[in-house]
């Protein structure tokens, strides 16, 4: 049961992939790769793509929204792309909707973040 | 559930983090059979891990000294998974399933692991007793409309 995270920045865009199982278990190496990230490079917004996740419970919840508030304190944004169904409830039961956009591609997200 | 119509399956095992993924598939892979869509199947997993986390964040705060027990029952109308601790248990047990409710925001909980349990399953009971534990009682049922005509 293991998470995969995959990062690469694009102008001051971090892309964040995520292969695998997001739980309890996981989230907290996704936390501190994620927070070292935004903290030690000039990272504006993030792109968190999902595609690849096959599993995720209100521990992910809980750490997309710990990075959600770090980067929107920086005057930056966050949006999460390419969510499957069952995750997509968890987002819409949590109310994380109402604050983090969500687009179905990383071509749709990072368009409209500026690059094209 | 009725008697000799019924399968079962029983773990029990060390509350350490890497056992929730281990927990959500062995529960998984015991209810492989049954005619549950893939959709189904994940939500029965994601609500294995919620009640396993709890019981490990929540019950025994991290002690990995504790035991966590998962039941799991089925016929031909429902599956019924009960997951316990014999940690520290809940002092307030509506206040404990608002959603957003959470007494470890530190940790970056977002309280939704009640919310997403009740929504995901048919039935969720909690039974607890402080300092005696905590157990969820949870059943999704599988052929809705023959449940009716019972
Ligand atoms: N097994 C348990 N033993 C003791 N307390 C529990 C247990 N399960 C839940 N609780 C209490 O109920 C609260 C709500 O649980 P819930 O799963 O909804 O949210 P959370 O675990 O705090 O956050 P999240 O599940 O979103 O990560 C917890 O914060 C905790 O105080
Ligand atoms: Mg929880």
């Amino acid at each position: 049961m293991s998470l995969r995270v995959d990062m690469e920045a694009i102008g001051d865009i971090l892309i964040v992939r995520l292969d695998g199982e997001l739980d309890h278990h996981t989230s907290e190496v996704l936390r501190s790769q994620m927070e070292g990230q935004i903290n030690d490079t000039d990272v504006r917004h993030v792109l968190l793509s999902l595609k690849n996740l096959h599993f995720m419970d209100s521990s992910g919840l809980g750490v997309i929204l710990g990075r959600y508030k770090q980067i929107t304190a920086r005057g930056g944004d966050m949006i999460v792309c390419s969510i499957n169904p069952v995750i997509y409830r968890l987002f819409e039961l949590s109310g994380l909707f109402k604050i983090i956009k969500v687009k179905d591609s990383e071509e749709e997200a990072l368009h409209i973040l500026g690059v094209a | 559930m009725e008697k000799g119509k019924m399968n079962f399956m029983e773990l029990n095992f060390a509350a350490r983090s890497e056992n929730e993924g281990f927990a959500r598939i062995a529960v998984a892979a015991f209810l492989s059979r049954l005619p549950l869509n893939l959709d189904e199947m994940e939500e029965i997993k994601t609500v294995v891990s919620e009640a396993v986390t709890n019981a490990i964040i929540h019950g025994y705060e991290e002690d990995e000294q504790g035991a966590v027990m998962i039941s799991t029952f089925y016929d031909q109308y429902a599956v019924e998974i009960v997951i316990e601790d014999h940690g520290i248990g809940i002092a307030d047990v509506e206040e404990a399933r608002q959603p957003l409710f959470t007494t470890k925001p530190e940790l970056e909980r977002s309280g939704m692991g009640f919310t997403i349990m009740e929504n995901f399953m048919d039935v969720m009971e909690i039974t607890t007793e402080i300092g005696r534990g905590t157990r969820i009682r949870m059943v999704k049922n599988l052929v809705k409309n023959e449940m009716l005509c019972n």
